[in-house]
């Protein structure tokens, strides 16, 4: 099989970015190096973060500290806080753990997770991600394309779209024990088929070379890297191929907000946030952030843009 | 054990203007606490976040406890008018850091996006008028400004129960979607803002 080779974020593509000297930078150095030596694919190296050099030459793209992607989380079922469900998440067993794929699908079947890390095995994606919130992180996930799941599955004819569920576990997840104003559970999301057959999207099963931490959507969770990070469900337990669109939990929150493509889009103002720009996590001081601007497709337009072709952005936002 | 002392209460030592210098420097501990957290990077991934938002809970509360102060002395006979002014002082100081962290560390003082952020974001809006109230008590709360206000700022400190009402709407449509703290903090805010109805002539039966 072909590796599909994904655009990596690299120096050339961000923005300068002001250099500094505080724990963070530091901090990024050192797990970059981490990275580079504990991973199996030569991908890591490739993107390990260039030491700032002292004329001030702007730093490759780093991932973010693995402790800001482990303790900087939105995951409502756990708690509303960023910092919630890295330590609310104490309780959740994410194993044993099974998926169902189910729908308009040849072969329905029910995964032991371990059967699907059997079948698809890794590879490691260095992917930016941008929450609607206006931050951004760079990540690097392990997992395996959600389309060989669905080609092992079998696509039968008629199908439009892709259907996900997460978990309901109040005993567990503490943020879906009562909370009156909170979004319903499970927590559900959708793709257009051809965006789920899509090569950058990712069923990822690991971060920096471990298994997903509880508060990162243990033990599988949805990566779509050129959308908002609300669509990337987390702890996924079904998965459906439908005719129909199906329902996603902030668009029944709050449809005029956030709309069921949910594409990165610099143009497309949100009522709360302006997008045109994202605080970068792991960087910045506490008298500055640091900020860039937003791109459109969070920086995949040439790999995703003919997707959308002919469709107002602005309407199907 | 002595008796409770029914008599009037023991004078302090310490001077009303000491006692506000003090109050008002115990309570910018949070605030300090904060920052000097932030700077040695323990506010954990999002710092600037941190502060924000702490400073903008600190700002509601103090705001509230302000607009206590009165209804202690009146129904309860507690008199701490003394600590108005340095709580009132507190609310804008807070509110003040708030908006600078919002203005200026978050968004780089960039005219175009602030400019939108509060023509078209309701929650931000709502801020922004709560703030300016804040900000035009604070620059009268001097004694020059009340000898030189006269009546006229009794009336103009009464914007206080709008801000308010202001800050309780920003508060309680900040997040995307509703916490539960906003509405008991708003439901404070209400019962305080009642009492100021309760007509003030004729017997009390509280
Ligand atoms: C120009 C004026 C103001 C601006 C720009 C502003 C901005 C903000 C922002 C950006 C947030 C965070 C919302 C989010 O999480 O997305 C917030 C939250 C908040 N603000 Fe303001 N604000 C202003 C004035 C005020 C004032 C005057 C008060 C109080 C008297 C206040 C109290 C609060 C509170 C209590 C929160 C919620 C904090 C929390 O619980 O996390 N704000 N404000």
């Amino acid at each position: 099989m072909a590796v599909y080779r994904y655009p990596r974020p690299a120096s050339s593509d961000i923005t300068p970015r002001r250099l500094f000297f505080s724990r963070r930078a530091l901090l990024g150095t050192a797990v970059g190096g981490v990275l580079a030596g504990g991973l199996n694919s030569g991908m890591a190296q490739a993107d390990a973060p260039v030491a700032p050099s002292a004329r001030g030459c702007p730093a490759a793209e780093t991932p973010t500290p693995r402790d800001d992607v482990t303790h900087y989380n939105n995951f409502y079922e756990f708690g509303m806080e960023k910092s919630d469900p890295a330590e609310l998440s104490g309780g959740f067993h994410p194993r044993p753990w099974q998926v169902q794929v189910d729908g308009l699908v040849e072969h329905p079947q029910v995964w032991d997770l371990d059967a699907l890390n059997a079948r698809f095995g890794h590879e490691d994606r260095l992917y930016r991600m941008r929450c609607v919130e206006a931050w951004s992180m760079v990540i690097p996930w392990q997992g395996f394309e959600l389309g060989a799941l669905l080609r092992a599955a079998g696509v039968k004819a008629g199908a439009k779209y892709v259907a996900f569920t997460s978990v309901v576990r109040p005993s567990e997840m503490p943020g879906q024990r009562g909370g009156l104003f909170s979004l319903r559970w499970p927590y559900v999301e959708g793709l257009r088929l051809d965006e789920a057959m899509h090569p950058l999207t990712l069923l990822a099963t690991g971060v920096y070379g471990e298994a997903l931490p509880a508060q990162n959507g243990a033990p599988i969770r949805l990566v779509v890297p050129w959308k908002y990070g609300f669509k990337g469900i987390k702890s996924i337990t079904r998965i459906t191929v439908t005719d129909q669109q199906p329902p996603t939990s902030w668009n029944q929150m709050a449809p005029d907000e956030y709309g069921f493509y949910a594409n990165v889009n610099p143009d497309v103002d949100h009522p709360r946030w302006s997008q045109s720009s994202e605080q970068i996590i792991g960087e910045g001081s506490l008298f500055r952030t640091a900020r860039r601007p937003t791109r459109l497709f969070n920086g995949y337009a040439e790999q995703v843009a003919s997707l959308y072709r002919g469709m107002d952005l602005r309407k199907d936002f | 054990m002595a008796p409770p002392s029914s008599g009037p209460r023991r004078r302090s030592r310490f001077s009303p203007l000491t006692r506000q210098v003090f109050l008002y420097l115990f309570c910018l501990i949070p605030a300090v606490s904060d920052i000097a957290q932030g700077m040695a990077n323990t506010l954990g991934p999002n710092p600037v976040s941190v502060c924000l938002h702490d400073f903008g809970r600190w700002a509601f509360r103090f705001l509230l406890i302000s607009l206590a102060v009165s209804p202690l002395k009146r129904f309860v006979g507690l008199d701490f008018m003394v600590y108005r002014r340095p709580l009132g002082l507190l609310a804008f100081s807070y509110a003040a850091l708030h908006v600078v962290f919002y203005v200026g560390v978050a968004r780089h003082f960039d005219a175009h996006v602030l400019w939108k952020d509060f023509t078209s974001r309701p929650f931000l809006t709502f801020g922004l008028l709560t703030f300016l109230i804040l900000l035009a008590l604070a620059l009268t709360s001097t004694r020059r400004a009340i000898i030189a206000l006269g009546r006229r700022w009794a009336k103009l400190h009464k914007l206080v129960y709008v801000a308010m009402i202001l800050a309780s709407v920003h508060y309680a449509i900040a997040f995307k979607t509703w916490h539960t703290e906003p509405f008991i903090y708003a439901a404070i805010a209400g019962v305080l803002l009642s009492l100021r109805l309760v007509p003030k002539a004729g017997k009390r039966t509280v």
